[in-house]
């Protein structure tokens, strides 16, 4: 039951945090608990589609269908991400201000949500169907199924519960702190969520593959706890090769120039 | 200038792919590979086909391979793997781990 409850647990915290982090990011948006309930609802199904389906995605473009869905599937989620953070540098000061003024709307510019429903969708969907598939797995063995099944459930709300604590500290941040510190999470988790896409691709033979440019495995293991928070918060990968960190800096680089051009025209705006 | 810099990549990335992958078969029955203890080449990249004969589904997981890959039921399974230093690197079938687990040598 434990061991069933850990694997399921690794696969709900990574989706779990993410939607966190968007959530705490879009707080004082109208309208967001709408798109990201949206979002996770279409994920969860969109999860039990790929699994059902796992046979022929994995037979699709010559038997690397499943590292090219995974990889289109979280540059996708940076390229979300890149926009919501270069759209949230424009707008700060303003929904800085609706929050220390309750009762007041913003009025100028909304935020298309519908990309943050797409961003929480896609964290569920990847990770979902892979607990789809440990769980049917689980039940087509049979015998001890209801105890593992039990561990499945204990996974899942502890995978939530990290994430709820997350976001009740992410909300202990000032207001006037808080979207500043929750672009920096979104700019680091798209730059991870890069170096990963870059993974799969090598891993499906469309991106060379190359020996890795260090093995810190011995100091910080990805599987430990601490490594693997560290691997979706940051993008910590232990044997990361030239490639990947290339992914890793360009998305970071390109992001954080994008925040910086949108800064600086809010505050011509605002002057 | 633009597409000397374009046949200079790709001329140095053809390789990679022209190069014949040398290919090994692991095969997975009642959660447990076999061979579990697999010798490859080093410095060499290498394609494994895994055989999963047990109806349920596996994932195909080792950190140090940097791999992870679904196989469902009574199917086959191709990655690309390394190129390794020479040492051992461990692989798990994650939803089985306690019995389904082995080693790649590279040597």
């Amino acid at each position: 039951m434990l061991s069933s409850a850990i694997i399921v647990f690794r696969e709900v915290l990574e989706a779990a945090l993410i939607v966190t982090i968007l959530m705490a990011a879009t707080r004082g948006l109208p309208g967001r608990g709408f798109w990201i309930g949206g979002g996770l609802a279409a994920g969860l199904a969109g999860a039990v589609l790929v699994a059902l389906f796992a046979g022929a995605i994995n037979g699709a473009f010559e038997g690397v269908g499943q590292e090219v869905l995974n990889a289109a599937v979280l540059l996708t989620a940076v390229g979300m991400l890149a926009w919501h953070n270069i759209w949230m540098s424009r707008h700060a000061r303003e929904l800085v201000g609706h929050l220390k003024s309750i009762g007041t709307r913003i009025t100028e510019g909304s935020l298309p949500l519908y990309f943050i429903a797409v961003t929480s969708g896609l964290a569920v969907l990847r990770e979902g169907s892979e607990v789809v598939l440990f769980m049917y797995g689980v039940a087509a063995s049979g015998s001890s199924g209801s105890a593992m099944l039990a561990g499945c459930v204990l996974g899942v709300v502890s995978g939530v519960v990290v994430g709820a604590l997350l976001y009740r500290g992410l909300l202990r941040i000032p207001t006037r702190w808080l979207f500043r510190v929750t672009g920096w999470l979104i700019l680091l988790l798209a730059a991870g969520l890069a170096a990963s896409a870059a993974g799969y691709l090598s891993q499906a033979g469309l991106l060379p593959s190359q020996a890795p440019l260090w093995n810190s495995s011995s100091l910080l293991s990805e599987s430990s706890l601490v490594g693997q928070l560290l691997h979706i918060l940051v993008g910590y990968q232990a044997r990361p090769t030239a490639i990947q960190l290339g992914f890793y800096l360009v998305t970071l680089l390109c992001i954080a120039a994008g925040m910086k051009v949108g800064a600086r025209q809010e505050t011509v705006r605002a002057s | 200038m633009k597409q000397m810099l374009f046949a200079v990549l790709v001329s140095a990335a053809l390789p990679v792919f022209a190069a014949e992958v040398p290919e090994f078969t692991i095969t997975l029955e009642n959660h447990s590979f076999s061979p579990a203890e697999l010798h490859i080449p080093a410095n060499q990249q290498v394609k494994l086909l895994i055989q999963n004969r047990d109806i349920t589904p596996e994932e195909f997981e080792g950190d140090e391979l940097g791999v992870e890959k679904i196989i469902p039921g009574n199917s086959d399974a191709t990655v690309l793997v390394g190129p390794f230093a020479p040492g051992e690197y461990g692989f798990i079938g994650e939803f089985h781990a306690e019995s389904a687990n082995g080693r790649l040598i590279a040597e």
